[in-house]
């Protein structure tokens, strides 16, 4: 006798209930702590407050302790936790070129005005696993820090004083939210670039990658990767004045890339744009290539390759939509499913009827 | 009753976004078939697993309201009782697994075979709005297609099912024209159910949320299964009753009983069923 199932509640609570334990680990094990996730575990918490578009340090080790290090599923936790914060204020433009310099790189000039600062990263390291680590290593010495570099241009900005660079677009046009508006076909750059900085990283890499292997290849130069601590200003309506509510890390990457001119224009290079939060320079590089290809349409560019395609790149570059559709292949599909079986057993009969007919 | 969730609105959205949905679905009731963009908001529950149809109904809820969520047709699969659960967590309202007492009915997949009344809402969780999709990738294109209701290309689709299988070749998500003017995808309901949503004297809201669509088909609106004259729309038919109430007219899950070719049929919206053996 067949006995529909039942007791779905009970199975989910159980199922949670072990996800709890299993998160947990074996207790003789010590718990992880905010912290230790926020100090140690630092390029995990920034890719999460990126993709989860809120810069959080705190809230973003929560999500990636709640979600057992998987942080696709961390960004999912912030993301649906960001949507129900009221907008008190917008900030001011950061402005970039001001603030602390923590790491700055340009792959097209030798020497440039603040200097190339190396900062802390993983280039040139030797990536052999590091045994001593694993026993737990002494405090390491405190590095003397160089001194601040004081003005630090970008570089990008000196070349556009020559005109051998298109000038950034106009900052006074008041920037699109797609997470409040449903992005809308052909997309302006505010909200491709808003796409971009909460895309997939994978997804961005992968897509930046194809462009250098000729699917959409725009001679890309890393002008200028600089890592900033910046200050964030608001405009209270009551003062009128700017002040400043807090400070973060920025990744920021500008791409000089293919020139472009025009019989009215003199030709100069292009640009492709990457900002994201903390210490992510691989997803800022990513990031510049990809909105460069998008910008082929502007460009006047031909549309031949996957990252110049902006329906294509912008429809799916959102992990946390394509986790969830992904996975929704998961959830029960009988019904769905037991219509495909009468089709096929009918076109099946009706294949017997017509091949015994014939024979 | 599950506990309240502090801290948060009722029905979860705040009060303006709600609004903005509102506003989104009296366009959508407006122009019958027409898919509305609106700001869908991220939730709580992944994309793909009802936030749509979730946002319509937290949008319209209100503390009156008796509310059934249904998935494959059962009011005790995973994710419906997932869904129940978060309204009566962020809302408090009234729930119920009888079609008959519900002012609202969120579903995934199905349509209640008891016939609804008018008053009643229907809430249809949508993974896909765009009928033309499977035949043209581009929002771009669509949009221009719907424009001009150039839907030539979906019966050109249906004449090769019939040219290559002898017959059309879709089952569920089966395209409907509403009101003489939109073609519109029903959600994956299969073509079973098409029919119920002809004149139907409930109000009948579809939402996507990852794909930020709502449209809607209002009471009383013509909605017509495309079809040929000489290829007329037909729903499945099974030549079991159900194994459990004896239904002749149900849609049917199939369930397979032991590894020797054993399986019988249950009707797939266990409400129904039950209050024919009760």
């Amino acid at each position: 006798m067949y006995v529909a199932v039942k007791g779905g509640e009970k199975a989910i609570d159980a199922a949670h209930a072990l996800l709890a334990r299993e998160r947990r680990g074996d207790p003789a094990v010590p718990e992880l702590d905010l912290a230790q996730i926020a100090q140690q575990l630092g390029r995990a918490v920034d890719r999460v407050m990126t993709e989860g578009s809120i810069y959080d340090p705190e809230l973003a080790a929560l999500a990636i302790k709640q979600a057992m290090g998987d942080l696709v599923e961390a960004i999912f936790l912030l993301r649906a936790y960001r949507t129900t914060l009221p907008r008190l204020a917008a900030s001011l433009p950061v402005e970039t070129d001001r603030g602390l310099v923590r790491r700055r790189i340009s792959a097209v000039f030798k020497d440039v005005p603040g200097g190339q600062v190396l900062g802390s990263t993983f280039d040139y390291t030797h990536r052999l696993l590091d045994f001593a680590l694993a026993a737990g290593t002494p405090l390491p010495e405190q590095v003397a820090m160089a001194e601040p570099i004081g003005a630090a241009p970008r570089v990008a900005d000196i070349m556009g004083r020559d005109g051998l660079i298109e000038p950034p677009p106009p900052g006074d046009a008041v920037p699109g939210d797609l997470t409040r508006q449903p992005i809308d076909f052909p997309a302006d750059r505010d909200l491709r670039l808003q796409n971009l900085a909460r895309g997939d990283e994978g997804w961005l890499l992968a897509l930046g990658y194809s462009t250098q292997r000729g699917y959409a290849r725009n001679h890309p130069f890393a002008g200028e990767i600089r890592i900033v601590d910046v200050a964030v200003e608001i405009v209270p309506e009551e003062l009128g004045f700017p002040v400043e509510i807090g400070c973060i890390t920025l990744s920021e990457c500008d791409m000089v890339n293919q020139f472009a001119g025009s019989a009215t224009a003199a030709p100069a290079f292009t640009r492709g744009y990457g900002l994201v939060f903390g210490q992510a320079e691989r997803k800022a590089m990513a990031m510049a290539l990809v909105d460069r290809a998008l910008r082929a349409r502007e460009l006047g560019e031909p549309i031949t390759a996957p990252a110049q395609d902006e329906e294509f790149v912008l429809s799916h570059s959102d992990n946390v939509e394509a986790s969830g559709f992904v996975q929704h292949l998961k959830l029960p599909h009988q019904v769905d499913f037991q219509s495909e079986l009468d089709l096929l057993r009918r076109l099946r009969a009706e294949h017997d009827q017509r091949k015994a007919a014939a024979e | 009753m599950t506990e309240m969730l502090a801290g948060y609105n009722f029905a979860y959205l705040d009060e303006q976004t709600k609004r903005m949905i509102r506003r989104a679905i009296l366009k959508a009731v407006a122009i019958p078939g027409y898919q509305v963009p609106f700001g869908s908001r991220e939730m709580p529950l992944p994309y793909g697993w009802g936030t749509g149809g979730i946002q319509v109904t937290a949008s319209i809820i209100g503390r009156a309201d008796v509310l059934k969520v249904i998935d494959q047709g059962a009011d005790d699969t995973t994710n419906a009782i997932s869904i129940r659960r978060f309204f009566a967590r962020t809302a408090g309202v009234a729930t119920t697994e009888r079609t008959v007492d519900a002012t609202i009915i969120q579903t995934r997949h199905r349509v209640p075979e008891t016939p609804l009344k008018a008053g009643q809402i229907m809430v249809y969780q949508v993974p896909i709005p765009e009928p033309l999709r499977w035949l043209e990738p581009r929002e771009t294109e669509t949009r221009t297609m719907h424009a001009l209701s150039e839907y030539g290309a979906m019966h050109v689709r249906f004449y090769e099912d019939i040219a290559h299988y002898g017959r059309i070749a879709t089952t569920y998500d089966y395209p409907v024209i509403v009101n003489d003017r939109y073609l519109m995808r029903p959600s994956p309901i299969p073509k079973f159910d098409n029919p119920k949503l002809d004149m139907s004297p409930a109000l009948q809201l579809f939402g996507a949320g990852r794909e930020k669509r709502i449209y809607a088909v209002p009471p009383f609106t013509k909605v017509k299964s495309l079809d040929f004259h000489d290829h007329p729309f037909a729903v499945e038919s099974w030549d079991e009753a159900c194994s459990l109430c004896g239904s002749t007219t149900s849609y049917l899950d199939e369930v397979l009983t032991d590894d020797q070719g054993g399986r019988m049929f249950v009707c797939s919206d266990t409400d129904y069923c039950r209050s024919r053996t009760a």
